[in-house]
């Protein structure tokens, strides 16, 4: 029985959130990655992407919820994401010919690149306040459980409850989803095929056909929809500020290099590590230490390693650590 | 040289425009709240409680012989220090307050007191910092507050939670001078008489997800989770959590926490929840809301305290008989404590008639103000407890 409440316990406070939040930031990374792999730089103002496309599904919910549309015990935001994916395609699809478009047709150093990405951050960032202010939005609506705590807790007989929320589960499955696809078009399509390639040697897939523009355009539509979903989900299971998606934008890029930068599978990963450690580093394993040690050696202290004040500095030691030991990442990246 | 001519040249027309003014003077008095930030939510009724004291001293035109006092508000935003810092620097040496009715979280008056007010001698009198560190801090005879310090409401808290027969609780605060100074208080308190903090942490406003804080709370465990944090911010984000995760049911609010977003985000959810807030059942309370009336909601926090403030100033300069604050600081103790004649809220033009005449008059105001020690409210607070949605007064105390 104590074993079972260690267990629950654990689950409640660590491996769910943590799971559902490691994939948001793996959605998060994998777009990072993508830009780095083929466009070859680090792009700073994806958080504000994910803002932006979170902005226009918020705006969608609210007409649809206007209208008396729902989706019953799931959240309307999810009839919504398709006019934020499209909406921020056009709007990435602009900066591109505005900004990037120009850089790469000098030849820009990488370096230029992401401070040109930094430029964009800043407007985006006013964009997203002037159209939709700074203040806390809530937009998640159906069901709020899939199972609450108290529930959890008359149906086991259990001390400890186990809350699982609805919009944790949907961030779970829209990941897989969504990582199915991608990882079906780039593995299985021609296109995807010339994406890699193009990735993986620019002359060599240039000599064999591959149109840069085309391949430039259907990376930045892929990234706008990565960004959309996960700054939707993430949004959803916790609530949308413009402040946070350039908060999180820190623990994203750390996921995408701690993986390997360019490197999908790796973005995934990292995105995953990332998340655990910080939820893990930063809990305080007191009640679960109650429950599996011997009453006699139960502890007084709170058992936490580090108080969660640090827990986006978590992301930054373990990014330290791999770079130093492993400069390309986990799986195999780029060097940055 | 042409241009230290010119400015000399200015001040001295200003000077003598002022001068000419004497008779019947316009005082400027500064408003400076967090108009943006963490109270928003509560700042609109604060402003509006201090406003309706000046209009009512104006509308007198007893204040010095008929002086015409006009409010001039800026946004101290309740965290940024610098924000809130240039804002009170404009506020003297742009639009020349002669006193201000501010700031108001604990963070950011201190730093109007110690880098502007005490720079430029003007006084500031505050509906409602109550950082326990602003009684010991250097003031020059210039700060007061309307609101008790929290060394007083940590030790009313403790007492509150005590008498339910609560001996075990969780604390988390917002990362501040104010949720700091309440965190403490309480403690020292709660374990003073008996009871036991299992953990004392931080929160930081302003971010997504408090699972994480929310996890360490519950680990530690606790039959409430006192919660000292700012309802606009992070204190509503931890109370989500907390239920979402189920890790506690009831919670205990202090000041910060306790408006109308709190019924309206969590409602019945947190059913048997408590807390307290400055508050009085003196007849000055009601006395408040009649007069104003439906122009604001009268009952909002720290509302009544911005009026008296605001009277307190004014009283002040008529004890003083000028508007210079180097001259009526050191009058506002006299007219807000005992002896005279009792004052309610809406009795102003009589207080300014009786100190004219050479009376003494004893300010009661909208909060039973009686202030202690360096020049704090002694403190009355009300006891809530969440019912049905609702919060409902259980007593003062």
């Amino acid at each position: 029985m104590d074993l079972l409440n260690a267990i629950v316990a654990l689950a409640n406070f660590v491996i769910v959130p943590a799971t559902a939040y490691g994939a948001q930031l793996a959605l998060g990374a994998l777009g990072v990655t993508l830009i780095y792999g083929v466009l070859r730089f680090s792009n700073l103002a994806h958080g504000e992407m994910m803002a932006f496309g979170t902005m226009l599904t918020i705006l969608v919910t609210w007409g649809l919820q206007g209208m008396g549309v729902s989706l019953g015990p799931l959240p309307t935001a999810l009839l919504a994401l398709p006019f934020g994916i499209l909406g921020t395609m056009l709007l990435v699809l602009a900066v591109d010919r505005s900004v990037f478009r120009f850089y790469r047709q000098v030849k820009a150093a990488p370096v230029i690149f992401l401070i040109a990405s930094m430029g964009v951050m800043f407007v985006l960032n006013g964009v997203v306040r002037l159209i939709i202010g700074v203040d806390e939005r809530i937009f998640v609506d159906g069901a709020r459980f899939l199972i609450s705590a108290r529930e959890f807790k008359q149906m086991t007989g259990l001390n400890e409850g186990l809350a699982i929320r609805t919009t944790q589960v949907i961030t779970l499955v829209t990941a897989v989803v969504t990582v199915a696809a991608l990882f079906w078009f780039l593995n299985k399509t021609r296109t995807g095929k010339s994406m890699r390639a193009f990735s993986d040697n620019e002359d060599l897939a240039l000599l064999s056909g591959v149109n840069p523009e085309k391949v430039v355009t259907i990376t930045w539509l892929i990234v706008a929809a990565l960004a959309t979903i996960a700054g939707t989900l993430y949004g959803l299971d916790k609530s949308f500020k413009p402040f946070v998606y350039l908060q999180i934008l820190l623990p994203i890029f750390a996921s995408a290099i701690v993986g390997g930068l360019g490197n999908p599978i790796g973005a995934i990963a990292g995105g995953f590590v990332i998340a655990f450690s910080e939820v893990t580093v930063t809990y305080a394993f007191k009640k679960v230490a109650g429950y599996l040690l011997p009453e006699a050696w139960e502890p007084d202290s709170l058992v936490q390693l580090l108080s969660t004040d640090y827990k986006f500095a978590v992301s930054f030691v373990i990014l330290v650590i791999v770079l130093l030991f492993r400069p390309t990442g986990l799986f195999k990246g780029k060097a940055v | 040289m042409k241009k230290l001519l010119a400015a000399t040249a200015v001040t001295a027309l200003t000077a003598g425009t002022a001068f000419a003014g004497g008779h019947a003077e316009e005082i400027k008095l500064g408003v400076i709240l967090g108009f943006t930030g963490p109270i928003e939510s509560l700042t609109p009724q604060m402003a509006s409680g201090a406003e309706l004291a000046m209009a009512e001293v104006t509308e007198s035109g007893a204040l010095l012989g008929g002086a015409k006092v006009t409010p001039v508000r800026a946004d101290s935003t309740c965290i940024d220090a610098g924000a809130a810092t240039a804002a009170a620097e404009r506020l003297i040496t742009g639009d020349g307050v002669k006193g201000i009715m501010g700031a108001d979280c604990s963070g950011v008056t201190g730093a109007i007191l110690a880098n502007v007010a005490v720079a430029n001698g003007v006084v500031m009198i505050s509906p409602s910092a109550t950082s326990p560190a602003l009684s010991t801090a250097e003031d020059n005879g210039l700060f007061f507050r309307t609101a008790p310090s929290d060394a007083r409401q940590g030790v009313v808290m403790a007492e509150i939670l005590l008498e339910q027969g609560i001996k075990e609780v969780a604390v988390t605060y917002t990362n501040n001078d104010y949720g700091k100074g309440l965190a403490d208080s309480f403690e020292a308190a709660y374990t003073e008489r008996g009871g036991k903090v299992t953990i004392n942490a931080a929160h930081e406003d302003g971010k997504a997800d408090y699972s994480a804080e929310v996890g360490a709370l519950a680990s530690a465990g606790g039959d409430r989770l006192v919660v000292a944090g700012y309802v606009d911010q992070g204190g509503s984000g931890v109370v989500r959590a907390a239920i979402d995760s189920g890790a506690f049911d009831t919670f205990h609010f202090p000041d910060g926490m306790i408006s109308d977003v709190l019924e309206s985000r969590f409602g019945s959810e947190i059913d048997g929840s408590t807390g307290q807030h400055p508050g009085t059942d003196s007849p000055g309370a009601a006395k408040f809301a009649e007069i104003v009336g439906d122009a604001f909601d009268a009952s909002s926090p720290f509302t009544p305290e911005s009026y008296d403030a605001a009277a307190l100033i004014m009283l002040a300069m008529q004890a003083a008989g000028s508007s210079d604050p180097a001259v009526y600081k050191d009058h506002v103790l006299h007219v807000a404590n005992a002896p005279g004649e009792p004052i309610y809220p809406g009795e102003l033009a009589k207080a300014l008639k009786i100190i004219a005449e050479g009376g003494d008059v004893d300010y009661v105001g909208g909060t039973a103000v009686e202030l202690i020690g360096p020049g704090e409210s002694a403190g009355n607070y009300r006891q809530i407890e969440m019912k049905g949605g609702e919060i409902s007064t259980v007593q003062y105390r």
